[in-house]
């Protein structure tokens, strides 16, 4: 079962880098194809919870082996994994609490919650997961279940379904399955609909008369300045064109395509304009378990000139940029280097290249990394989907999302968990 | 009702217009892939293996091709296999290249193929290109994109049905000294129109030692601007159009693409077919042809020009490998090597899964493969060292190419441009001297062919060798045992193998293509010889206008023309000579002749003097062919003969010039051609006289022409001194 089309396809796609661009359609077709193996994965009668998990885990090994660098590929297999334990969970408590059997439950996690009888099942899911680990800040301010800030991790179907079948066993696997699809196509439709409702917010942030500065190219960032400019806000925005790959040209066009006052400067004028600017606005590639951002090169230069104006610097993030890991593992921190061509035409480069065989290192190296890494200290605000987030809170609204033990996808030798 | 049909019309127009595009789009793109470049560049290491699975950076040169070309967009790959096809198939069958969604690779296979032509013959014969396609060889290394190439090629195809090629071409800086240390290739001269990007000529075996390349002056007559390049680089990655499969069906003289196909096309203007380039500029693209470029191509790879095709990015099953800081520069790592605290792997260097370094060893650019065992104390530096080789403590290896299997004892040293050939063995402390090559199989002699390779007996049969052995034809192998012990102890104690004696070009040549560095004398030659080239720049030259005489200037040195002219003379009087002979068998009518005679000179660009010389030639060439028994009989015959033709020869005899050249030519063929004349030369000029062919001042002033000249050269003045001294009295006598 290891081996199906689809899977291949993208494992391929995603290692050959010229098939998929940008962390969104990443994330949404790492989440389709997942549905897709979920779907066809047959599940045993015991440990249903388990083979999927399995199953999930030893695809999104592969996906996330194809192409390291890309983060969202393995947030999304760790999302799916905890949609996984979520909806068993939510199932089997609701069982247990149902019908009052005890014995029923395949899985060892549940065996000591038997008592929460009367609760909803995704109440019940949220209990349980604050066992697991410290609660969740908005669960305890808002005393609601986690389904307003985090809607994947609620059960969709558990409030109804859960009361309704359950000793039958086959149903339950049956159930199971359609609930964990179910959740899944919930987090794709979030992840397509990650740009509106972030810049949902965006009037809440950019005020009148403001001056926002960007770098490159970010499809976040522009759908947020557009959403601030149809609700008849005025404001500049300042484009630093993103060397070597320019994509700030493109953002800037399409800003003046809709009417935004925009001004195109070079990266090495970000310091100069700083002063004038009244909040940095910009996309990241990830978002780490610490708060650090992984983002386009040359952000740490406008972050640093931000800190020192003062200017806030806000980071949009779609929550499937966020990834649990910290920075300090190298694995994580490993940068992409791309062609050196972008910088260079490799005719000009072999000119110097005469008596390079020399000593059989050319004496021009020509470096062209991908990314950035912005320190939390140095930025403001983060905007998720979920809303406006400090970069101290960051690692509690990763928790939110991810369960602890699929930090590492690894395959286990056995099945069950 | 008129609207209605007006409508309707429209809307065919509209499909019509719309299903064009579509066609483009529906047809899918298509590729041939040579996996065999038809040289023996790669020996000793090709016996073995083919050219397209050697490792380049880790991983077989043919997946860079493959990746490349499902990346551009190509849907169906054909794998022209042809030396050790069953290897290639073998691997592209476990490769995941067969298990591919929107990608096929079929092998077409064929063994006795010897040339690039021959395989495009026979893929035309298996009907299965059926629109634009790609050529290429398996060792071609791109990521350039191919459409803005493909959306040209087709454009000017949709315009002009003969535009068949389009020929990827990249800048490269125009010095010798770049060509040769980049890609060890000689030097390409193209002239393309600057407009149409039409590629007008093309040269890369021009004489460097004369410096100068010849251009036909039609080519300036024809195109009203020209710019000749010697910047430019081939990719030797083609957009064709199916009729090229065809062209190389129709001229089954084609073997090589360049040499023979895209010459052809460019001299041949009867067809008019056209090929077209397409420069790329920042993307890369380079194919590797000899020693020299594997290098120059590794390290590019390892450089990053390749992208997305470089170590750490899994684009053909290779294993994911991770870069590491080494100072300022990367080096790509496998996640399991084994690798002592105090071995130094330098900046730009691979070393791939599974290998062990041991202590103090220093290595720097270089690639190493899987499961090698490297010793301590060993110095690696520039070399690429491919799967499971065993380098025991102290050995040295210098910009070296190490084949799989290979076991070097502890202190052996590798000159630069040593090249060790499969599980080749040196002995310890031996030291391969620079540019040799080493092979378990012996060296085939210059004349046998790739199929009665003898291999060679090895008397003492060490393991490594009985696997070949199996291979080997054993009753071929007639190798004696004491040459093979006269070879022996080449390698040191304990070494297996043969070193190669170096062929053709010989030690001379062995430093283009190896892939050593150039030494240092070798560059001062070349950047002198650039200096003698520096008139080569290139020029943009505007032709003059069509009517006006073109004078073929610096480019066509004078030398050239003399050469030139003389060869075409002898042809000429070839042509004339049989023009003449047939006439005289059929009878033909003297102005027929004429006329016919007249167009040969015209064809091949000749005086009328060279005409009269030419004729007159022909005709004393049959008389002396007709039966005589006696000179006086002959005599007879050439009388008749010019009796019969002096309308003929008359009509060439404007000047008194021309007549002259015949004297001349009459002299000439009797102390050389024609020597039974010689007696007879009097009396024949003569008959000449008689007939009024030759008027008696032509004759008065060859004599005054003979006058000065050598005593040898006066022998037949002085035969017809008589003729000569009543001719001056006759005319005296007329004063």
């Amino acid at each position: 079962m290891t081996q199906i089309e689809p899977q291949n396809q993208l494992t391929l796609d995603l290692s050959r880098k010229h098939k998929i661009e940008g962390s969104q359609a990443t994330a949404r077709q790492t989440a389709e194809l997942l549905r897709s193996v979920i779907s066809q994965q047959r599940v045993p009668y015991t440990n249903q919870a388990g083979a999927l998990i399995d199953a999930v885990k030893a695809i999104g090994e592969q996906l996330i082996a194809a192409n390291p660098v890309e983060l969202a590929v393995g947030n999304i297999v760790r999302r799916v994994l905890h949609i996984i334990r979520e909806e068993d969970l939510s199932l089997t408590t609701a069982a247990i609490g149902g019908l009052n059997l005890s014995a029923v439950s395949d899985d060892e996690n549940d065996d000591d919650r038997d008592g929460d009888s009367t609760l909803s099942a995704a109440a019940v899911a949220a209990a349980a997961r604050s066992t697991l680990r410290p609660p969740s800040l908005q669960t305890l301010l808002e005393d609601t279940p986690v389904s307003a800030a985090v809607p994947q991790t609620s059960s969709s179907g558990g409030d109804s379904e859960g009361k309704s079948k359950s000793a039958d066993k086959s149903s339950r696997s049956r159930k199971l399955k359609h609930d964990v699809i179910e959740a899944v196509n919930e987090l794709i439709q979030d992840i397509v609909t990650c740009h509106e409702q972030i810049a949902e917010q965006a009037v809440e942030h950019i005020h009148q008369n403001e001056v926002i500065l960007t770098l490159g190219s970010s499809r976040t960032v522009l759908e947020f300045l557009f959403a601030a400019k149809e609700k008849k806000r005025s404001f500049r925005v300042f484009v630093a064109e993103g060397a070597p790959r320019y994509q700030g040209h493109l953002l800037a066009k399409e800003l003046v395509a809709r009417g935004l006052q925009t001004t195109l400067i070079t990266d090495s004028a970000v310091f100069a304009m700083i002063s004038r600017v009244n909040m940095v606005i910009v996309g990241a590639h990830a978002v780490m378990a610490n708060g650090g951002v992984i983002a386009p090169v040359g952000m740490n230069l406008v972050a640093l000139a931000a800190q020192k104006h003062a200017v806030p610097f806000v980071v949009l993030a779609g929550s499937h940029k966020l990834c649990p890991l910290y920075p300090h593992n190298p694995e994580v921190l490993l940068n992409e280097l791309r062609s050196p061509s972008e910088l260079l035409d490799f005719g000009e480069f072999s000119d110097c290249m005469d008596f390079g065989s020399g000593s059989g290192s050319p004496l021009l190296h020509v470096v062209n990394p991908a990314f950035d890494y912005v320190p939390p200290k140095l930025v403001s605000l983060f905007i998720t989907d979920a809303g406006g987030h400090n970069p101290s809170y960051m690692y509690r609204l990763i928790a939110d999302y991810y369960s602890a033990d699929d930090l590492v996808v690894q395959r286990r030798a056995t099945a069950g968990n | 009702m008129g609207a209605q049909k007006k409508r309707a019309a429209a809307a065919a127009a509209a499909a019509r217009v719309s299903e064009d595009p579509d066609d483009l789009a529906r047809q899918p793109l298509q590729a041939i892939l040579l996996a065999d470049s038809f040289t023996t560049k790669f020996r000793p290491i090709t016996l073995e293996r083919p050219k397209v699975l050697l490792p380049l950076v880790n991983v077989p040169m043919i997946n860079y091709t493959l990746a490349w070309l499902e990346a551009a967009g190509v849907a169906e790959v054909f794998v022209f296999c042809c030396a050790h096809s069953k290897q290639v198939i073998d691997y592209l069958e476990n490769s995941e290249w067969f298990s591919q969604p929107n990608f096929t690779v079929k092998t077409i296979e064929s063994h006795n193929i010897i040339s690039a032509g021959d395989a495009l013959r026979l893929i035309y014969e298996q009907n299965v290109i059926h629109g634009d396609f790609v050529l290429i060889s398996g060792d071609t290394v791109s990521n350039m994109s191919l459409t803005q190439a493909l959306q040209e090629h087709k454009e000017r195809k949709k315009k002009d049905n003969n535009a068949v090629m389009t020929m990827i071409i990249k800048k490269s800086k125009p010095s010798p000294i770049t060509r040769q240390s980049r890609l060890g290739t000689d030097e390409l001269f193209m002239a393309i129109d600057p407009n149409t990007k039409q590629l007008l000529y093309y040269e890369d075996k021009a004489d460097h030692s004369k410096g100068t390349i010849c251009l036909d002056k039609m080519l300036l007559a024809e195109n009203p601007s020209i710019s000749l390049h010697n910047d430019k680089q081939d990719c030797y990655i083609d957009i064709c159009s199916p009729e090229v499969l065809s062209l190389f069906t129709d001229n089954f003289d084609y073997q090589h693409l360049r040499r023979h196909f895209v010459k052809g096309l460019l001299l041949d203007d009867i067809m008019g077919y056209k090929i077209f380039t397409h420069e790329i500029h920042s993307s890369y693209a380079a194919r590797i042809d000899n020693y020299r470029s594997y290098d120059i191509v590794s390290k590019d790879i390892i450089q990053r020009w390749t992208y997305p095709y470089v170590p750490d990015v899994k684009f053909c099953g290779n294993r994911a490998t991770k870069l590491e800081r080494r100072g300022i520069c990367f080096t790509a790592f496998n996640s399991e090597i084994e690798q002592s605290r105090s071995a130094q792997v330098g900046s730009f260097t691979v070393i791939g899964y599974g290998t062990k370094i041991g202590s103090n060893s220093k290595i720097s650019d270089s690639v190493i493969g899987e499961g090698c065992t490297i010793g301590s104390n060993v110095l690696i530096e520039g070399s690429y060292i491919w799967d499971n080789v065993i380098i025991e403590d102290g050995c040295e290896l210098r910009h070296v190419i190490v084949c799989d299997g290979v076991i070097m004892k502890a202190g052996a040293v590798l000159k630069p441009g040593v090249v060790l050939s499969f599980k080749v063995v040196i002995g310890e402390r031996f030291v391969v001297p620079a540019y040799s090559k080493v092979s378990l199989l012996q060296q085939p002699t210059v004349h046998d062919s790739d199929e009665e390779l003898e291999y060679a007996d090895n008397s003492s049969g060490t393991v490594e060798f009985s696997s070949i052995q199996g291979t080997a034809d054993q009753s071929n192998g007639e190798m004696t045992s004491e040459s093979s012990e006269a070879h022996k102890p080449k390698l040191g104690t304990g070494g297996v193998g043969y070193i190669w004696s170096i062929c053709e070009g010989g030690q001379e040549e062995e430093w283009r293509h190896s892939v050593a560095p150039i030494p240092e004398d070798k560059l001062t030659e070349l950047s002198e010889a650039m200096d003698d080239d520096q008139e080569l720049v290139t020029q943009d030259r505007t032709a003059l206008s069509t009517s006006g005489e073109l004078i073929s200037d610096s480019n066509a040195s004078e030398g050239d023309d003399n050469e030139d002219s003389k060869d075409d003379s002898v042809y000429f009087e070839k042509e004339v000579e049989a023009t003449f002979l047939r006439a005289v068998e059929e009878n033909v009518k003297v102005d027929h002749v004429i006329l016919e005679v007249n167009s040969l000179r015209l064809s091949y660009n000749m005086t009328s003097a060279d005409c009269a010389g030419a004729v007159f030639y022909s005709m004393m060439k049959l008389a002396i062919k007709t039966p005589h028994s006696s000179a006086s009989e002959l005599q007879q015959n050439t009388a008749n003969i010019i009796t019969t033709w002096q309308k003929l020869l008359k009509s060439y005899l404007l000047e008194i010039d021309e007549e002259i050249e015949i004297i001349l030519k009459f002299e000439e063929m009797c102390l050389e051609s024609a020597k039974e004349f010689s007696p007879l030369f009097a009396r024949i000029l003569h008959i000449l006289y008689d007939k009024d062919i030759l008027q008696e001042d032509a004759i008065l002033r060859w004599a005054d022409e003979k006058e000065g000249a050598d005593e040898s050269d006066k022998v037949f003045v002085r035969q017809s001194e008589k003729f000569i001294q009543w001719l001056r009295e006759a005319s005296e006598e007329e004063d």
